[in-house]
Formats: structure tokens, C-alpha cells, sequence
């Protein structure tokens, strides 16, 4: 049976991992690669990358970094942040990253997804989504949750999927950094109504959260960060608690 | 003694052959982890002389045909003597026919590939992630348990048959790897398996030839 994954998640500021609380505060949290074998090491199913850097040195530094992520990790990787067109894509896989994560650039320019999709397969093709509730419902927002769009969540979704995305990387910014859990309902629906993989993300501050993405909220997979970074869940411990809880992970 | 394996390891010719495919770089990656530096070419001599072949792949499989068989890549594959070892597309490939592209394939394993076809809301497809295989050859997965889980990311499938040396279950029972004579593909990357992927590459690369 296909494992529930728990993938943690690093955001890379000049060339080290950082995470903060709702998109604001960055607090430092070791060597990306070290996190990373040490991550995979535990148990850790995928990792994803995340380049918070947004200057044209700050990239090469990036892609320097996912080669050497890519010689020591032996699991998959994702790696995003700066993604604008089809050449940053080709670069990133080129350095040895397994799948891109796209945000801003795909609801600037939706064609970008299925570019990715026929160049380089749907399976590469991550589209991470932050939203937060509105009184007008569930909106997307752009630049790492500071710009607010008139895109609905679940039509964006379904869209990306239409397009040829392979997995959906959803953020809710409401529940980011406050580790009350998960988005579970709106997980749910978009679990429900696409047919591709639903990775959660935001809100993780216990073990019950990463159980209740899986079950109330149907996720594929669950991000996090800071519960890892700073060993307040350690993977193995998260993982054994999940199988005695009957959620199918590997062990 | 440690030293005598290892220098023995560094002479061992792996070819990894170079076409249009996308991230060959992690084969590439997970053998250097293992000790072992391979080449990544399309020179034929190379490839012929090596003492291992991975074919690896991430791709389409009608493009991809065309391009071996534009640079005679396609008999040459079908010809090699020494251990071959396909990954995912080039496990594909390896057989008869694909449903991507409604491509005749290279027919070294004689069975059709086919997409999944999804039967409940949760079959997702690309069937992506770790799934648990079960082995019954004893070269490739020498040493290993029941049950193990392994990374895949595919959404066409090869049907369980009379080469299937590891299956798996998505949707349908599955043929996770193949085997025969020289001839051996994983559905799955064991360059992204973690450990369990190290030691069946190590199997591999310890085949006599």
C-alpha cells in the first residue's frame, strides 16, 4: 500500500535554513545538507528546499547547494523559491532536484505549468498554493504570502490540475507557524475533488496534527518544519506513533 | 582487505548511457555514493565494454525511442552481454510495447506496457511515492525481507508476467522489477530508495559478469 509521506520542509536564506512564524521572523536552523541526511537518516520520506533568497547571487548560491544536496540525499528532493520561466526549472533539474515547487510565477503565468508538465513530465511538477480564509472565502496570495489575489483556492487547484500539475502543495497561512494543526476541511475537499496528490502544510505542533491531516483532511503527505528543525517531533518518534495509530507509513 | 574491495570497486566499469532523458545526475549521484565512478555516455564502445549498464530514465517513451533508435542506441541495448539495469522509463522501454506514445518498444522483456487506469477516487495517477515490493529474485534483492519500501514515480505500468522479479500493488497488482538473463529493470528508483535503494544497487553492481 502507498505510505502516507512526511516530508520536511527548509527554507533556504544564503545557503542556510531558516523558518519563520506566518512568513515573518526568521530564525536560523542549521546546514541545509546536514539537515538533510539527518532528516532522511530518521525516516523522512521527501525534502523540500525552499530558496527565501530572491537575488540573482543568492540563486547561484541555490543551485550550487541542490547539487550538493543532490550528491548526499538519498531520497527525493523539491526545491523551489524563484522559479519564474522554464529555464529556472531546467537549471534546478539539471543541479540534480527530482521535482520543482511553483508559486507565484503559476498564478502570474498559468502556462508555466504546463510547459513544466511537457518538458520535463507532470511528476516534476509541484504547484505550492498559500492561502488564507476570507470573508470572500479561501483566496490564493502571491510573494510568499504578501499579496493578496481574487483566485479562489479550489478553482486555482483544479485548474493546476487540469494543467498538468503533479501534486498540490497547499499552505494554509492562517494555520502557519500557530501548530494548532492543519487545514483539515479545506484539505478535504481539495483531497476530494482533485486526482493528484495533496501534500498539507501549515500548522503541524503535535503528533495528532500530522494524524488528522491524514485522516480528516485525506493529505497524501505532510509538511513541516520547525517541529523538526528544532527536534520538538523527531521523525522516528512521529512515524512509530502514526503506525500504531493505523496510518500506513514507511518504517 | 577493506582497501583491496575498494580499489576493486574503483575499476569496475558502470556506464550509465546518456540520452534525452531528464535526471540521470541521481544514478549518477548514488553510485559515487557506493564508491563506484561511472561514466555517463552515448560513445557505444564504452557503453559495450563496460562491466555494468543502467539505463536509466525520466521521460516519454515515444521521444525517447526515437532518439535510441536515431543513434542506434536501440540494438545496441538489445545486444549487450554484461548486466543491464533499467530504471523506470528504461524499464518500459525494455519491453514490448508502450501505451505512452503507442510506441513498439525494445522487446527484450515480451510484455506491453500500460497506463493505469484508475479504478476509485484515490487512485491517483502518476502513482508517486514509497510502496512496499515483494521480491522473489535472489540476485537483485539478495538479502532483503518480505516486505520493503521502495520510491516510485510512474503512471504507466508493466503487468505482472513470467519476468516479474519484485511486484507491488497500486490500483492492480504490478511488476515493480523485471529479470531476465543479463537483463534486469526496477519500476522504481533505487538511486531515491534511501538505504533499501543502496543495497539493491549494490546487488547489482556485485552480479558476477
Amino acid at each position: 500500500m502507498l505510505a502516507k509521506r512526511i516530508i520536511p520542509c527548509l527554507d533556504i536564506k544564503n545557503g542556510q535554513t531558516v523558518k519563520g512564524t506566518n512568513f515573518i521572523n526568521l530564525r536560523e536552523a542549521g546546514d541545509p545538507v546536514e539537515l538533510g541526511q539527518l532528516y532522511s537518516g530518521q525516516g523522512a520520506d521527501e525534502l523540500v528546499y525552499l530558496d527565501i533568497t530572491a537575488s540573482h547571487e543568492g540563486r547561484k548560491t541555490f543551485t550550487d547547494l541542490v547539487k550538493r544536496i543532490a550528491a548526499c540525499i538519498n531520497i527525493p528532493f523539491t526545491v523551489g523559491g524563484g522559479i519564474h520561466e522554464l529555464s529556472d526549472v531546467e537549471r534546478l533539474l539539471n543541479a540534480g532536484a527530482d521535482k520543482v515547487s511553483v508559486n507565484s510565477a503559476a498564478i502570474r503565468n498559468p502556462q508555466l505549468i504546463d510547459d513544466i508538465a511537457q518538458h520535463f513530465g507532470s511528476q516534476v511538477c509541484v504547484v505550492a498554493i498559500d492561502a488564507r480564509q476570507t470573508e470572500k472565502g479561501w483566496k490564493c496570495y502571491l510573494n510568499g504570502g504578501r499579496v493578496e489575489t481574487e483566485k479562489d483556492l479550489f478553482n486555482w487547484a483544479h485548474e493546476t490540475n487540469e494543467r498538468g500539475a503533479g501534486e498540490i502543495l497547499f499552505t494554509s497561512m492562517d494555520h502557519d507557524g500557530v501548530k494548532n494543526g492543519y487545514a483539515n476541511k479545506a484539505l478535504a475537499i481539495l483531497s476530494d475533488t482533485l486526482t493528484i496528490p495533496v501534500i498539507a502544510s501549515g500548522g503541524a505542533g503535535n503528533k495528532q496534527h500530522f494524524k488528522d491531516a491524514f485522516t480528516q483532511g485525506k493529505a497524501d503527505a505532510a509538511l513541516a518544519a520547525s517541529v523538526f528543525h528544532f527536534g520538538e517531533i523527531p521523525i522516528p518518534e512521529l512515524k512509530a506513533y502514526l503506525h500504531t495509530e493505523g496510518i500506513n507509513v514507511r518504517i | 582487505m577493506q582497501k583491496q574491495k575498494r580499489n576493486k570497486r574503483k575499476s569496475m566499469n558502470v556506464a550509465i548511457i546518456k540520452y534525452n532523458a531528464g535526471n540521470i545526475f541521481s544514478i549518477d549521484y548514488a553510485l559515487r555514493r557506493l564508491g563506484i565512478e561511472p561514466v555517463i555516455t552515448a560513445d557505444k564502445e564504452l557503453i559495450r565494454k563496460a562491466d555494468k549498464v543502467i539505463f536509466p530514465g525520466v521521460g516519454e517513451a515515444k521521444n525517447t525511442m526515437e532518439y535510441l533508435q536515431e543513434h542506434q542506441l536501440d540494438r545496441l541495448i538489445t545486444d549487450l552481454k554484461q548486466p543491464v539495469l533499467g530504471i523506470c522509463l528504461g524499464m518500459q522501454l525494455m519491453c514490448r510495447h508502450s501505451e505512452e506514445g503507442d510506441v513498439p518498444c525494445l522487446g527484450i522483456f515480451d510484455v506491453d506496457v500500460k497506463r493505469f487506469q484508475p479504478v476509485r477516487h484515490e487512485d491517483k495517477v502518476p502513482h508517486m511515492g514509497w510502496n512496499t515490493i515483494q521480491c522473489t529474485d535472489k540476485l537483485l534483492f539478495n538479502g532483503f525481507e518480505q516486505e520493503e519500501f521502495v520510491y516510485f514515480v510512474h503512471s504507466y505500468y508493466v503487468p505482472l508476467n513470467d519476468f516479474t522479479a519484485a511486484r507491488t500493488d497500486y490500483i492492480l497488482p504490478f511488476s515493480a522489477a523485471l529479470h531476465k538473463d543479463n537483463f534486469y529493470a526496477t519500476q522504481f528508483h533505487p538511486e531515491k530508495s534511501g538505504k533499501t535503494g543502496e543495497r539493491i544497487l549494490q546487488n547489482f553492481l556485485n552480479i558476477a559478469y
